[in-house]
């Protein structure tokens, strides 16, 4: 079949549109940061930066959105054929889940910390892994690319989240028990004063994680089975499938360390870190640097 | 009902939350006191044990699972890619053979690896017992006893009512009882008792499913590694090669490769019969990724069994054919160029296709043709490409995977192919010791090539295609697929269902009466004060009373 050229242009566009609305954003999210003072004191400081911020964020979304939808009209396909289609998808998906919460509590102080990583992720989509629209490789064509993807999409989103909300957990930690011990407040100080204290973050970053945990089960399991009807086996080994363990291994170690074990704060957010560092690292590093079947980085 | 100390349902919810903390924390208790000095050997194996079956060990070992599995995705793996392994054995001759000496290209065989696999199952299994008992005992046991004062826990409300405390006790509680019981709490009343003002309350307590899809969670995951092991004993693995247009029967001598599990049986190959009637294959012709195949598919008749009827489907990618505990699956393609041989009198001696190797992905391919009937033996080492060209750098190669200008690049060999030493021979190489070679010739189809010294002649009639199966049987899939799903269903369950306690009270306060309302959960993240704000609700409502308290101690339980 053939490429529409037109809509993978229009593609492009808007992916470059929702990069200067999410820009924007992050100037405002700064501004209103920069505002800030103590938000328990005076919540009404950077609010409205904050607002302009939100809305920014919700235009980069859909923007964002209907980039990936053109990438996969133009080929008459789920977007998810390469890893400049992933990133896109997954910056999407990262977006749409945040906004979603959004909508059930007030986040504007996670802003700036995901939408720096978003940026980052679509600028090295664009440049580093960016591919041509094309036809999918014949072992990608099956809807187990729908039901796999799209949770390992999702998954993605939530991960990111619950990896940033774990960092400024750690930060704020930091803070606080420097307060405790009568030492100066240190160097993140001021992220301290404008986010939630440090037990409301582990709680927050607890209920992230034990959300995706499913997920992701899930998006192994299918994984496995779409292996199946491909490649013969379930489970082979492959590095992709080794470290996509990995990670499932990471996670339910920081779960089990936090309700199991009853750890809290900074010794499970180290566990909740390393598991989220094996999950980029098997996004980047054994995409490209690991021989296996799951080659589809497009380069 | 009063003293809380003598209570033994007291005792039992203390029990039920240290075995929700921590199972196997009892167990742990006695290995830590139990240290073993001097103890024996079978105090010893004794104390081992406990320490094997404790969660902790679990996780370790699943950790160190997960660690060890690392060095299988970074060294190549005889399973997977044995070319690899010997490239690693050229590339690094010092290393690779202490690397191969701890298991290092056969990570996920190695006994090591299993030692760690089979020491998590042991472990597992005996984490889940003890704790299932215990969760078996507390999912039959009646909602835990009212704390002495509600308005101390975290979150609490209560209320001013017009009745009796006995008339709130006997009329009322019976219909929050009811009301609770919609809503799948598990409910106990204790009636107001004449001698003690703290006595009359409902208990109770729902979300007993979370405990139990914690433990089919876990039990799935023993049932999933049980499958894996036993997948991989009991399976085989293996590849054959079909030439359009012939059949295969599924037994072990026509496979090209074969890996069987260690305690595979041969006899329980099933001889399905398979003829490939065509195969179709599309190719991108445009755009960057020119030349990949974007799509084939191989259209078979079959029998399951000998004595079956024969029928037709078609095999694609991401859609094997099913036979049994068999899977059929096609996982490559190749060409299969067809030779006419004569002999110098013009006699037909050979007349075959002839599977040849795909070296690129654009299908340069390599193969031989022997022929034995001739006095000498004729040996053809041949390159075939589908679109040629031929560069000083690479010689003679394909520029496109498609049959656009197929040609055959032909070396001939005369003398002796060497069949008749009973030693096998690679049908894909020629044993070049008793061979002397005699000319080299390039041809199109339906050229032919007048052998020089009078050796006869050869014709490139046309161009076949063959199809590379994997076939594999693995008789514990099924189970290994029953046991994911119960992982999920158990993990969403462990995780989402919110275990929380719940109770009313009715109390005299400075003559008034007063229904106090509490709640609680284990887990800090379970949000319980929805559960006293809709209690609070029902009760004000039944009351009529408009106006309550809601009492949140944030900063009691800090």
């Amino acid at each position: 079949m053939a490429i529409n050229e037109s809509y993978a242009q229009i593609s492009n566009i808007l992916v470059y549109g929702s990069m200067g609305a999410y820009t924007f954003a992050m100037f405002s999210f700064a501004t209103s940061f920069a505002q800030g003072r103590d938000t328990e004191i005076n919540p009404s400081n950077g609010r409205k930066a904050g607002n302009i911020a939100m809305s920014l964020t919700w235009l980069g979304t859909f923007i964002l959105g209907a980039g990936v939808l053109f990438r996969g009209l133009s080929a008459s396909r789920v977007p998810w054929g390469n890893m400049y289609e992933f990133s896109i998808s997954g910056t999407f998906g990262v977006m749409l889940v945040l906004m979603l919460i959004s909508l059930k509590r007030d986040i504007r102080w996670l802003g700036l910390f995901i939408i720096l990583p978003a940026l980052l992720s679509l600028g090295l989509a664009i440049t580093v892994l960016y591919t041509e629209s094309a036809q999918l490789i014949p072992a990608l064509k099956s809807y187990w690319l729908l039901i796999h993807v799209s949770a390992a999409v999702v998954s993605a989103g939530v991960f990111s989240i619950g990896g940033v909300v774990t960092i400024l957990q750690m930060m704020v930690s930091r803070v606080e028990n420097r307060v405790a011990a009568g030492l100066t407040p240190g160097r993140f100080e001021a992220v301290a004063r404008r986010v939630p204290n440090a037990e409301v973050l582990d709680v927050f970053a607890y209920k992230v994680h034990a959300f995706v945990f499913p997920l992701w089960t899930f998006t192994v399991v299918a994984g496995a089975i779409w292996a199946r009807s491909a490649w013969g086996r379930y489970w082979g080994w492959d590095p992709k499938e080794t470290w996509a363990f990995i990670t499932w291994v990471g996670y339910a170690a920081y779960l089990h360390a936090r309700i199991t074990v009853g750890w809290k704060g900074n010794r499970a957010a180290w566990i909740a870190l390393a598991a989220f560092a094996t999950f980029i690292f098997n996004y980047f590093i054994v995409n490209f640097f690991f021989q296996g079947l799951h080659v589809y980085s497009g380069k | 009902m009063t003293d809380q100390s003598k209570n033994p349902q007291n005792e039992s919810l203390a029990d039920s939350e240290l075995s929700e903390l921590a199972p196997g924390a009892e167990l742990q208790q006695h290995s830590v006191d139990a240290a073993p000095i001097a103890l024996g050997a079978v105090g010893w194996v004794r104390w081992m044990w406990r320490q094997l079956i404790t969660m902790r060990t679990a996780l370790q070992l699943l950790f160190l699972l997960a660690v060890a599995s690392i060095p299988g995705s970074v060294f190549p793996q005889r399973t997977q890619s044995p070319l690899k392994v010997r490239q690693y054995f050229d590339e690094n001759p010092t290393t690779a053979p202490i690397l191969d000496r701890i298991g290092m290209f056969d990570v996920y065989g190695s006994s090591w690896f299993s030692a760690i696999y089979i020491l998590l199952m042991i472990s597992l299994v005996g984490c889940i017992i003890p704790r299932a008992r215990v969760h078996w005992k507390s999912s039959r046991s009646l909602p835990p006893v009212a704390p002495r004062n509600l308005l101390r826990l975290r979150h609490s409300s209560t209320i001013q009512v017009s009745k009796t405390p006995s008339e709130v006790s006997q009329e009322f509680f019976p219909v929050l009882q009811k009301y609770l019981a919609t809503k799948r709490w598990r409910t106990v009343v204790s009636e107001l008792d004449a001698n003690d003002p703290t006595s009359g309350y409902v208990s109770a307590e729902r979300g007993y499913l979370r405990e139990t899809g914690n433990l089919i969670f876990h039990l799935a995951i023993v049932v999933i590694l049980i499958s894996v092991a036993a997948g991989s004993l009991f399976g085989y693995r293996g590849q054959i090669l079909v030439r359009e247009g012939t059949s295969i029967t599924n037994v072990l001598s026509q496979y090209d490769a074969f890996t069987p599990g260690r305690l595979f049986n041969t006899e329980s190959l099933v001889p399905f019969n398979i003829t490939l009637t065509d195969l179709a294959v599309t190719y991108e012709d445009t755009g960057i990724k020119a030349g990949t195949a974007l799509d084939y598919a191989a259209t078979i008749s079959y029998r399951e069994t000998p004595d079956s009827p024969l029928e037709k489907r078609t095999i694609g990618v991401n859609d094997p054919l099913n036979i049994g505990n068999s899977s059929m699956f096609l996982v490559g393609h190749g060409y299969a160029p067809r030779f006419e041989v004569r002999d110098a009198k013009g006699n037909l001696v050979f007349d075959d296709a002839v599977i040849f190797l795909p070296q690129d992905s654009n299908m340069t391919s390599t193969g031989v043709v022997k022929v034995a009937d001739t006095d000498p033996q004729l040996g053809l080492q041949i390159i075939f490409a589908p679109t040629a060209v031929v560069t000083e750098q690479q010689g003679p190669h394909s520029l496109f995977p498609d049959l656009i200008d197929p040609k055959a690049f032909m070396s001939a060999w005369i003398g002796d192919l060497g069949l008749d030493t009973g030693r096998p021979q690679n049908v894909y190489t020629l044993d070049k010791t008793n061979l002397k070679r005699i000319g080299f010739e390039e041809i199109a189809v339906g050229e032919t090539w007048d052998l020089p010294k009078n050796a006869g002649s050869v014709k490139l009639v046309g161009v076949d295609q063959f199809a590379t199966f994997n076939i594999a049987s693995d008789p514990a899939q099924n189970w290994a697929l029953v046991g994911a799903i119960l992982a999920i269903v158990g993990v969403i369950a462990g995780l989402y269902i919110q275990r929380r306690r719940m109770w009313v009270r009715v109390v005299t306060r400075d003559g008034q009466t007063w229904i106090e309302i509490a709640a609680m959960s284990r887990y800090e993240d379970v949000d319980v004060s929805s559960v006293v704000e809709s209690i609070t609700q029902f009760c004000a409502s039944h009351f009529g009373v408009e106006r309550f308290a809601e009492v949140t101690n944030e900063e009691k339980s800090h």
